[in-house]
């Protein structure tokens, strides 16, 4: 018991959130029954996930260190068409088939993360906050995409890169095993390496790390190189489900992926927070949108249930975190008496 | 006790209790039984303090002993525990921010928070403004209130200069006008005297004894004894959040008072170098920044404790961050080892062996809500990794030795350093560099705001280092801290060289008034924007 509890109280908020997951879980058992956990919707929902998955991680990344990325849709999409017009021979790579695939996803990727140096370099040098200078590269990525297509979409791929979309590994989408290959690699570098290690400290008190011989600049070029590539990754996941890369694609994720941060306990002032939670609470969000699917409600009841869940995660945390503060300072003070 | 004849008692007693009387009139804050708390550490227990106007109450102790704790609960910063505060005969057990300065309570706080853009007159009167719920700025107004102010006290300012370009005597003079206009009873002054010049000290002084006599109660905060002694009318003494007792100051010598605050007659080991090594590591030539410092030379060799002192803004935080690789030279050079090097930043400055414990322990030396093996770990993380993977075992090692060495009191590594007390974060940032095994070793103001405990095992500590070899520049204005520490020392003033004094004369008698003199005695200099005449 007393084990359980250590390991409870050691990330209250992730406790906190794996409960509310779980009694979620039960309650759309109990609610719909097959209809949710039927074979076919679970995978509808991993087909689902990784897309966002890539955004919100990308997101995760930016925030730890007490930034922001507002650039990451954007990067996403330009990266679609970039790749689209690669796939689709506009732009002809003297390539077929599957070579032509793998050149042009490495070509995309190297884009995306040419986006994140560019985003990287404009605030470790000039200092910039994050929040501006991604504003600032969000209408400039915005704007290359725009320029290139003129607004429409950029569809006839080759059919080898919409299977990557479809193709399915022990019953599990490849894209679903991708993100859980990121969100791997990710949660053993924040947690076992030196750089996870200064990164977190970096979020924590930027100062005191350039005090303690921290090269702060590097770090902050990292981290956005880090987050274009997932960012990029997802553009390449959402042309090869949707089949066509378009300006504007999922432009209301940027706000959701700042909510799923948030609900997963990644503090937007930096430093705090672990892959784990943002994992969670990718899947409760798709879980609850499941849900409502299933219940046929309007979206306009839908947003009111996102706000619902927000203010939920955020008041337990206080709540909780308020009542040990109370119980701990009582038995410090029971402690002084004897 | 002495035998009295019952006549002198009666008549005593007759006197105290008529003079307690009259006293009893002109009480503007009585303090009953407060206690206060923080997680795990005992701020204040059970003080009781009567202030009168017309008096200057010093408020006297170590750094962190309950003092600043004190005026925060009396000024609505912080909610009392226990107690009660009675203002101008009204009973409070806790108070708002606003509440206090209805009843006339105004601090100065040692960082004067000023708006440095904004014109003196502005600052004087935006108080009292805002205090009135004025919605819209009359600027007539705003230097009509100002200049009422300003002949109270009987000098002459600029007051339409921003506060930026005002020297700090006028600045703080600035801050005392502010607390004027908004109807100040109670005047809490915490440490005023930091940064300005002897003369400019003088002045302040006296503006106080004006005040007072205009019926103010001034409380003042210091632990200068000297100018403890020359205004306060009654010492109050504090101890580990405890009052030691009121005083007449009449009643107290520096001694006296010093052995109160601390509990001890505390007299540091003296450190005398035993190195025999001649080479030096560290040179600086000729080194300068405009506007910082100018023509600064040095030479440490192993086993040296330079000293560096002088006023706040001499130029000592500056060259130690030059140092550090983290405030760009313009002019000479520095070596080590004999050879040239470039300190372009932190990072350079640790390749070469050289450490800094910043001046702003919670700002620049530690993060604060990690764990005490991830602070000391901050600085080798490319030491203790292994293809860039931590090495966790290590790292729990090398955090638990210098826990040890250092002798930080927690009960584990893993202990957060936002709940060890403010000594024992010191020691952690001090760890931190230990562990890097540097060469030269800068400590930048090193037990500003810790108790006499932990400062005496940190001189041990930084004597240790020393004697093994390592160069340390000790950064420091306190006097003591000085002469117990280093064998030489470099007085700065207005980012100049003022004196260099070799062991022989520290080991001197008066080696304590000439340090006092040399750190105080640029009140000739010229004040560039001293428009103040007395």
């Amino acid at each position: 018991m007393q084990r359980i509890k250590t390991i409870v109280l050691e990330d209250l908020n992730i406790s906190i959130l794996t409960g509310v997951t779980l009694l979620i879980l039960l309650l759309c058992a109990f609610a719909f029954g097959n209809s949710m956990y039927s074979l076919k919707n679970i995978q509808s929902m991993a087909f689902q996930i990784p897309e966002f998955g890539f955004l919100a991680l990308a997101m995760m990344m930016s925030n730890l260190i007490g930034g922001i990325d507002l650039s990451i849709i954007a990067t996403a999409n330009t990266v679609a068409v970039f790749t689209a017009l690669l796939l689709n021979g506009s732009w002809p790579l003297g390539l077929d088939g599957w070579p032509l695939v793998i050149a042009a996803a490495i070509i995309g990727m190297l884009i995306s993360l040419l986006f994140g140096l560019f985003n990287g370099l404009l605030i470790a040098r000039t200092s910039a906050p994050p929040i501006i200078a991604t504003l600032g590269t969000m209408t400039l990525f915005q704007g290359i995409g725009m320029a290139l297509t003129g607004g429409s979409s950029v569809g006839n791929i080759i059919a080898e890169f919409a299977e990557l979309g479809k193709l399915k590994l022990l019953e599990i989408p490849f894209i679903f095993w991708l993100f859980l290959l990121a969100a791997g690699i990710l949660w053993f570098v924040l947690t076992y390496t030196a750089f996870g290690r200064s990164l977190y400290l970096y979020g924590g008190n930027s100062v005191a790390a350039r005090f303690s011989a921290i090269s702060n600049e590097r770090l902050c070029i990292s981290v956005f190189l880090i987050t274009g590539l997932l960012a990029g990754l997802s553009g390449l996941i959402i042309l090869s489900r949707v089949n066509s890369a378009k300006v504007g694609y999922g432009d209301s994720y940027l706000l959701q992926t700042m909510i799923v941060c948030v609900i997963g306990g990644i503090h937007p002032n930096g430093g705090i927070g672990k892959v784990q939670g943002v994992v969670i609470a990718v899947l409760l969000m798709r879980v609850m949108s499941s849900a409502f699917t299933i219940m046929s409600l309007s979206p306009y009841t839908k947003k009111l249930i996102w706000g619902f869940m927000l203010l939920l995660v955020l008041g337990l945390n206080y709540m909780v975190s308020v009542f040990y503060e109370a119980r701990k300072r009582k038995r410090e003070r029971k402690g002084e008496g004897v | 006790m002495p035998v009295k004849g019952l006549h002198t008692v009666l008549v005593d007693s007759f006197l105290a209790l008529k003079e307690g009387q009259e006293k009893q009139l002109s009480v503007v804050l009585e303090v009953k039984n407060l206690s206060k708390s923080f997680i795990g550490v005992q701020a204040l227990k059970d003080i009781s303090l009567t202030i009168r106007a017309g008096e200057i109450h010093c408020l006297a102790g170590e750094n962190g002993c309950g003092k600043s704790t004190l005026v925060k609960s009396i000024s609505g910063v912080y909610t009392p525990d226990l107690g009660e505060i009675i203002l101008n005969g009204h009973s409070y057990h806790s108070l708002t921010p606003v509440q206090a300065m209805h009843e006339g309570v105004q601090v100065i706080y040692q960082d004067l928070s000023l708006f440095s853009h904004m014109s003196a007159a502005e600052n004087i009167a935006i108080g009292r403004l805002k205090f009135e719920n004025r919605a819209f700025v009359n600027w007539k107004e705003i230097h009509r209130i100002a200049e009422e102010q300003l002949r109270k006290i009987g000098v002459e300012m600029d007051l339409t200069r921003p506060v930026g370009e005002l020297s700090m005597a006028n600045r703080q003079l600035t801050a005392i006008l502010r607390a004027l206009a908004q109807n100040a009873k109670i005047l809490f002054m915490d440490e005023p005297t930091t940064a300005l010049t002897k003369k400019e000290v003088e002045r302040l002084l006296h503006i106080m004894e004006d005040l007072k006599e205009k019926g103010l109660a001034i409380v003042f905060i210091s632990h200068k004894l000297d100018e403890i002694f020359s205004v306060a009318d009654t010492i109050t003494i504090f101890r580990d959040g405890e009052k030691i007792g009121d005083f007449e100051s009449s009643e107290l010598n520096e001694r006296k008072l010093s052995y109160y605050m601390t509990g001890r007659e505390v007299e540091y080991p003296r450190y005398h170098r035993t190195r025999k090594e001649t080479e030096e590591i560290l040179e600086l030539r000729d080194l300068g920044r405009r506007g910082q410092y100018e023509n600064i030379s040095l030479k440490v060799r192993p086993g040296d404790i330079i000293g560096l002192t002088g006023l706040l803004g001499a130029g000592r935080t500056e060259i130690a961050m030059s140092l550090f690789g983290l405030n760009p030279v313009h002019k000479g050079s520095v070596y080590i080892d004999k050879r040239e090097v470039r300190l372009r930043s932190p990072m350079e400055a640790k390749r070469h062996g050289i450490a800094l414990v910043p001046e702003d322990r919670f700002r620049q030396g530690l993060f604060i809500e990690r764990k005490i093996k991830e602070n000391i770990s901050s600085a080798i993380l490319d030491r203790i990794s292994t293809r860039g993977i931590l090495n966790r075992k290590e790292e729990a090692l090398t955090a638990q030795t210098y826990v040890d060495t250092l002798k930080v009191r927690t009960p584990s590594i893993d202990t957060v350093v936002g709940t060890l007390s403010g000594g024992n974060q010191q020691k952690v940032v001090i760890a931190k560099w230990t562990a890097a095994k540097p060469r030269v070793f800068i400590m930048d103001t090193p037990t500003v705001g810790i108790d006499i405990g932990s400062k005496s095992e940190i001189y041990e500590q930084i004597h240790s280092f020393a004697r093994d070899g390592m160069a340390v520049i000790l950064i420091s204005d306190e006097i003591q801290e000085i002469l117990a520490n280093c064998n030489r020392v470099l007085v700065l003033a207005e980012g100049k060289e003022v004196a260099f004094l070799e062991e022989e004369d520290l080991n001197r008698e008066d080696a304590a008034e000439r340090l006092s003199e040399l750190i105080g005695g640029q009140g000739g200099q010229k004040d560039e924007t001293g428009e103040v005449v007395l």
